[in-house]
């Protein structure tokens, strides 16, 4: 009777050990920084992904926190522990090909690009940015939009000025609303947003084209050019309020709501956070431009997947990537996360008022990678940006800071892929 | 008889064994591999940095050197600067506070559990919460600088973690000249309370040493360049705020370990000094005070430990790039992590490592010997 009752025990944990090993050959773990507001739109992927592989269990491996610093730090240990998750998010250009590529951990997925017809859907400009060592890297599920100029149309009337279309003519325009009691009339927040506010000033200083080259290495920060960039950004800054280290971005965006600033340069997350959190209507309640000098360019980040090299589920891991490039997986995602889709054909009738005029300059603009968000320099260089800012406040020197930017810029080897 | 001490030796040693390769593995082994770490170029090259098996080559002391004079290290140099202004208004701010709290509550006034279970409940929070409760209060537009404004005074001016001032400030050339006239001085120390001791001997060889260093550092410590140009250095207004904030925290805690010391205080001595005419103010700087002394050597060791790793408090009052509000643990998260320079963020841990041990050290030796003689 003991032995009877023994083996049925050890036959059911046998049983079980089965199961969780035909379970283990149909697993994908996605590993992402997404939660909060943005957790629903990787849900409704990942919905999306088990109607079309019912067999394959998918792990939601999200790590919170810290725009993604949490999430970087485990994935190094995971990586460097020989444990690479199937998925990883990370942001498209040289934040993985500096890392992951140059270590030779990523599959080249130029063969999927081909095979799914991607190279036509995706703008050139963008492929470009992927690219590098002879092959494409991550397939890019969204595209935001870092240089926006956000104001309140019905406020600027009071004030009786109009968005600036130059840097120079956005000095005169806050002369005049300092000249009125604007205190501070461009709004600002802790040090990231400042670092964001430094990349459209350089874009709109330097123009695309010298922008790229700063990234390639062959315009060196020390150029004159280069050096103009910290003069304008030093002009900007006397016009934002002193209180900025310690506000979110959020608190930033509050400031012009409320009306103590004019202006706010933010990505177009701004564009969700005001329309859904604060419920405002775009185009009506709030408006945006390029930011000063930058239009009719697109300066874009986008989160992507690669696919790691020495991953145990390989097909499911392809699969991920097939949904995540299709025309379909990025209209499911898109208009929940407050993107816009990095494909040309996407179904616009999806998307709100905001969306769609980012989209129509998404398909007709020059295209640039954003620093902060790692399109155009690798982790390393965006990590010692923090230095770099506070050679610039600390001794207020352009050429300064422009000799440190360039002293890391050697060391980091910029413009290597 | 000798079997069987013999057999509890082996006992003992087998039921310590455990801990011994435990701690051997997850501590010293560690320090060790940091150490090594960050001998090496570890994180310099890309295609290494991050590689399934990376090629480590050694490179000496490189990265140390880098820290202390490498262009692009400037943030470490203020941050170490800053750390050490605050482990000394910290240590201070929390002993004077501790011990003011403790007198007070040894007066047994009425409420006493109360007032104490208040004063240790800070203690009782997680330094994230406390940043994140203090990063409100120090708004500067709306937390406490608007105080004031209650009893119809003006809203107060000072930006606290948003300050960009600095003061005291110093050129990191001078940092050697600096060390050598600090050391001096504790050797200066040394030789005054030897002579009092009559220990001449000792006293001679330390009053020797502190006027060669001082001769050193005038002669030729001016003309030491650790850079080519000028950095200054100093402290920055913004870390008052987190001054405040980790004051709160642990001086409760400070308080118990004085109060805890009060009591051991025998109510025979007190009642012998106030027979002898001894005034309250004589009795706490003769007779009370000196007997707390190993409580404040033990209450400085455990909060300097703490503010030299301190991370959690800065990270949530200041975020990962504010650098007014940086300190060396801070750094060393985000150069390895973020930046994923393995080598170089080990050396700062080592740097932490070796700062923390300065601290410890000399009380560890101490005890030992204190336990030796028992």
């Amino acid at each position: 009777m003991k032995f009877k009752r023994w083996s049925v025990v050890v036959l059911a944990c046998a049983a079980l050990f089965c199961a969780a090993a035909v379970q283990a050959q149909e697993k994908l773990e996605i590993f992402s920084w997404w939660a909060g507001d943005e957790g629903p739109a990787l849900e409704a992927l990942i919905t999306k992904y088990a109607a079309l592989y019912p067999k394959v269990q998918v792990i939601n491996a999200t790590v919170t926190g810290g725009s993604g610093v949490n999430a970087k730090a485990v994935l190094a240990t995971r990586m460097l522990g020989g444990d690479p998750p199937d998925a990883f998010q990370v942001h498209a250009g040289q934040e993985l090909i500096g890392q992951w590529v140059a270590a030779n951990r990523m599959e080249d997925l130029a063969p999927l690009f081909k095979s799914e017809g991607w190279t036509a859907k995706f703008p050139a400009g963008l492929i470009s940015l992927l690219s590098a060592k002879g092959g494409i890297w991550s397939v890019p599920v969204n595209i935001h939009r870092s240089n926006v100029m956000w104001y309140l149309p019905a406020k600027l009337k009071e004030w009786g000025v109009t968005p600036p279309k130059t840097w120079a003519e956005f000095l005169k325009t806050c002369e005049v609303l300092m000249s009125k009691g604007v205190e501070a009339p461009l709004s600002l927040g802790e040090s990231w947003t400042v670092q964001h506010l430094w990349e459209s000033v350089a874009l709109g200083v330097l123009g695309p084209d010298n922008w790229a080259a700063l990234w390639k290495g062959t315009l060196k920060f020390t150029d004159p050019k280069a050096v103009a960039v910290w003069d304008m950004f030093g002009k900007v800054l006397a016009y934002t309020n002193a209180d900025a280290s310690g506000l979110s971005w959020q608190q930033a965006t509050d400031r012009l709501v409320s009306g103590d600033s004019a202006f706010n340069i933010m990505g177009d997350w701004a564009a969700g956070y005001m329309a859904t959190t604060l419920r405002l209507i775009p185009g009506e309640d709030f408006g945006w431009a390029p930011a000063p000098s930058t239009s009719g360019v697109f300066m874009m980040l986008s989160d992507s997947f690669g696919l790691p090299k020495g991953i145990k589920n390989r097909t499911p891991a392809l699969n991920w990537l097939k949904l995540l490039g299709s025309k379909e997986g990025q209209d499911i995602f898109n208009p929940l996360k407050g993107s816009i889709a990095a494909r040309v054909d996407s179904d616009m009738s999806k998307y709100n008022a905001y969306s769609q005029s980012a989209a129509k300059d998404w398909k007709a603009n020059k295209i640039a990678g954003s620093l902060v968000h790692g399109a155009v320099a690798p982790q390393r260089f965006l990590n010692d940006f923090g230095t770099i800012m506070s050679v610039y406040q600390t001794t207020n020197s352009s050429k300064a800071a422009a000799s440190a930017a360039q002293a890391i810029a050697d060391q980091v080897r910029l413009g290597l892929y | 008889m000798r079997w069987r001490k013999s057999k509890a030796r082996i006992l003992g040693f087998i039921v310590l064994l455990p801990s011994f390769l435990l701690l051997g593995i997850f501590v010293y082994y560690f320090i060790g591999r940091t150490v090594w770490w960050s001998f090496t170029d570890w994180g310099q090259n890309p295609e290494q940095a991050l590689a399934a098996k990376p090629v480590l080559q050694f490179v000496g002391l490189a990265n140390y050197r880098g820290l202390f004079t490498g262009i692009v290290d400037s943030r470490f140099r203020q941050d170490l600067v800053s750390t050490i202004f605050f482990t000394v208004f910290f240590i201070a701010g929390c002993l004077v506070l501790g011990l003011l709290l403790a007198v007070l509550l040894d007066h047994k006034p009425r409420g006493e559990g109360v007032f104490r279970t208040v004063f240790l409940f800070p203690f009782s929070l997680s330094f994230v919460v406390t940043g994140t409760i203090w990063r409100w209060l120090l708004q500067p537009k709306s937390g406490i600088n608007r105080l004031p404004t209650f009893l119809g005074l003006p809203a107060g001016k000072f930006a606290w973690l948003t300050s960009r001032q600095q003061v005291w400030r110093f050129d990191w050339n001078l940092l050697p000249m600096i060390l050598a006239v600090a050391a001096a001085l504790v050797l200066a120390l040394v030789a005054v309370a030897s002579f009092r001791a009559v220990r001449a001997r000792r006293g001679w060889i330390a009053a020797g040493a502190a006027v060669l260093l001082v001769a050193w550092a005038v002669l030729f410590g001016r003309n030491l360049k650790l850079l080519e140009f000028p950095e200054p250095h100093g402290f920055n207004l913004a870390f008052v705020g987190i001054i405040i904030a980790a004051v709160w925290q642990m001086s409760g805690y400070t308080m118990a370990l004085y109060l805890a010391g009060l009591r051991g205080i025998s109510v025979e001595m007190r009642e012998a000094a106030v027979v002898d005419g001894a005034s309250e103010w004589q009795l706490y700087r003769r007779i009370i005070l000196p007997l707390l002394a190993p409580i404040t050597l033990s209450a400085m060791i455990i909060l300097g430990h703490i503010s030299l790793k301190i991370f959690d408090l800065v990270f949530a009052m200041a975020g990962p790039d504010n650098t007014s509000m940086d300190v060396p643990a801070l750094l060393m998260y985000l150069t390895t992590f973020r930046g994923n320079q393995f080598a170089k963020g080990a050396a700062i841990g080592t740097i932490l490592l070796l700062l923390v041990a300065i601290i410890i050290l000399p009380y560890l030796v101490t005890q030992l010997r204190r336990g030796d003689r028992s």
